[in-house]
């Protein structure tokens, strides 16, 4: 079973596509482009749709997804911990 | 799926056109005329009206805009006849004689001195001779160069950009070369892969007006936003749904048009593109403003990837969703057309997945009712450029 799916193994962050991820939950992960497996364990409750970081990101570091820059951090985020609105900024407008 | 050979059934109109709906529309000039146009679909089954707040003392670049939507709405060829009716006679004859150009037929009433019984009343008559004429018109079998298909998305979450969205890029990729009419649009709703679609205009002019409008797009918010547009773009749906910047919902968008389409050119709101290939449209992100725009271009049938679940649909162009979320395919499953939730299971692949939407493309432009007409979803929204008058 797929929990969470990660566009390219270069990005820093990955999608929950199951609903009821809990943490310290054992999460099996899909990389699209390359069609790889990964596993990790998840940190938060983390909803549908929701990203959880699959590198570690120091505070102010630009965040990855599809291979491309998608905004900078404003925390610190560790491997599982899920990665949203409260420590993940634009750097447009 | 062999697309070489296929066809579809359509109807032609006058102008060579095809279109996959045979709609009478009762068209209003203005936010005054709603009330009789209203009454003339009550009266005449069969028509359709498209009712909307605008029309008056707007002025320069906006009514230019206003009367392009409106003539575009009623030429396209998913609409047989059309019957304007304006507070005034000259507007409704400018409209009128607009979407007569196509050679189809087209009657307009002016309601000053005349009164809404009176309008109505000569309305409906020609209205009920247009809509018996119509439902004689047969659909004649046509190739697949004949679609046009625009795309845009809403509600979007990441499920989205993973599955959706791609789904659309792959049945784009594949429909490129054939030489079907191609749309997309959403300027603001590129922020951030901007760079991606400059990379796929086809050459330095479409890659200079495509960089214009984006440009010029981005003033506009600069010059009016209180804050981030944390939320608004994303929207609160979008947030709820787990996408979180602007960068992020961009990229996702930007993966409806697939890897191998080129941006063959550039259009404002509401043109008509003059050829096949891919078109971007300098656009509203808001879904109902930009498939109204789209509708207004021509386009005849539309794909509509969604995440958290939006409801749109449109009068005159049939909107297919799709949607790789599970939970919203099961929560509203009265919406989607086409359940690409298997993508994020790896039960499906991304050409199954495009191949599914096709399918679903084809039945819908030989007339199979779309989710969003049968459940009467008729967003009709003019698109606003500032203040009237």
């Amino acid at each position: 079973m797929i929990h969470f799916v990660v566009h390219d193994e270069n990005d820093s962050v990955g999608v929950v596509v199951v609903e009821g991820v809990k943490a310290g939950q054992k999460l099996n992960g899909w990389i699209m482009n390359q069609d790889k497996s990964l596993d990790i364990a998840s940190k938060s409750d983390i909803p549908i749709g929701h990203k959880l970081a699959i590198k570690p990101l120091g505070n102010g570091d630009t965040v990855i997804k599809y291979g491309v820059d998608i905004g900078k951090t404003i925390a610190p985020i560790a491997v599982g911990e899920h990665t949203h609105v409260h420590n993940l900024r634009t750097k447009r407008w | 799926m062999d697309l070489a050979k296929s066809t579809f059934w359509g109807y032609k109109r006058e102008n060579g056109r095809v279109g996959v709906r045979n709609h009478v529309v009762i068209l209003p000039v203005d936010d005054l005329s709603c009330a009789a146009a209203q009454a003339v679909e009550n009266n005449i089954k069969g028509t359709l009206a498209i009712p909307h707040p605008y029309g008056r003392l707007q002025f320069g670049a906006d009514l230019e805009l206003h009367f392009r939507t409106l003539i575009g709405a009623g030429s396209n060829p998913n609409v047989a006849a059309v019957v304007v009716i304006c507070i005034e006679e000259g507007w409704a004859k400018k409209v009128a004689d607009g979407i007569a150009a196509t050679g189809k037929p087209v009657a307009w009433f002016g309601i000053e001195q005349h009164g809404d019984h009176d309008t109505i009343m000569r309305a409906s008559k020609k209205a009920k001779e247009f809509v018996q004429w119509a439902s004689e018109l047969r659909r004649e079998e046509r190739p697949l160069k004949d679609l046009w298909i625009s795309t845009k998305c809403g509600e979007s979450d990441t499920t989205s950009g993973c599955g959706s969205n791609p789904t659309v890029g792959n049945a784009f990729d594949k429909l490129y070369p054939h030489g079907v009419t191609l749309a997309f649009g959403e300027t603001t709703e590129l922020t951030g892969g901007e760079h991606l679609v400059a990379a796929r205009c086809r050459n330095d002019e479409v890659r200079k007006k495509f960089m214009y409008m984006f440009d010029r797009y981005q003033q506009v918010v600069e010059a009016h936003k209180t804050s981030d547009l944390r939320d608004s773009q994303p929207t609160k749906g979008n947030i709820e749904g787990g996408l979180t910047t602007i960068e992020e919902k961009a990229l996702g968008n930007i993966e409806k048009i697939g890897h191998k389409c080129m941006v063959d050119g550039v259009l404002d709101k509401a043109e008509t593109p003059t050829g096949p290939g891919l078109w971007f449209m300098d656009s509203s992100s808001a879904a109902a403003e930009m498939v109204t725009l789209v509708a207004a271009a021509g386009y005849t049938v539309h794909f509509f990837p969604t995440g958290q679940g939006n409801v749109i649909g449109n009068p005159i162009l049939p909107v297919i969703k799709l949607c790789a979320n599970p939970r919203t395919v099961r929560t509203m499953s009265e919406h989607i057309d086409v359940d690409v939730s298997g993508l994020l299971r790896r039960e499906m692949t991304p050409d199954q997945a495009g191949d599914q939407l096709l399918e679903c493309m084809f039945r819908t432009a030989n007339g199979r009712l779309t989710a969003a007409e049968a459940l009467g979803h008729r967003e009709f929204v003019l698109t606003r450029l500032y203040e009237s008058a």
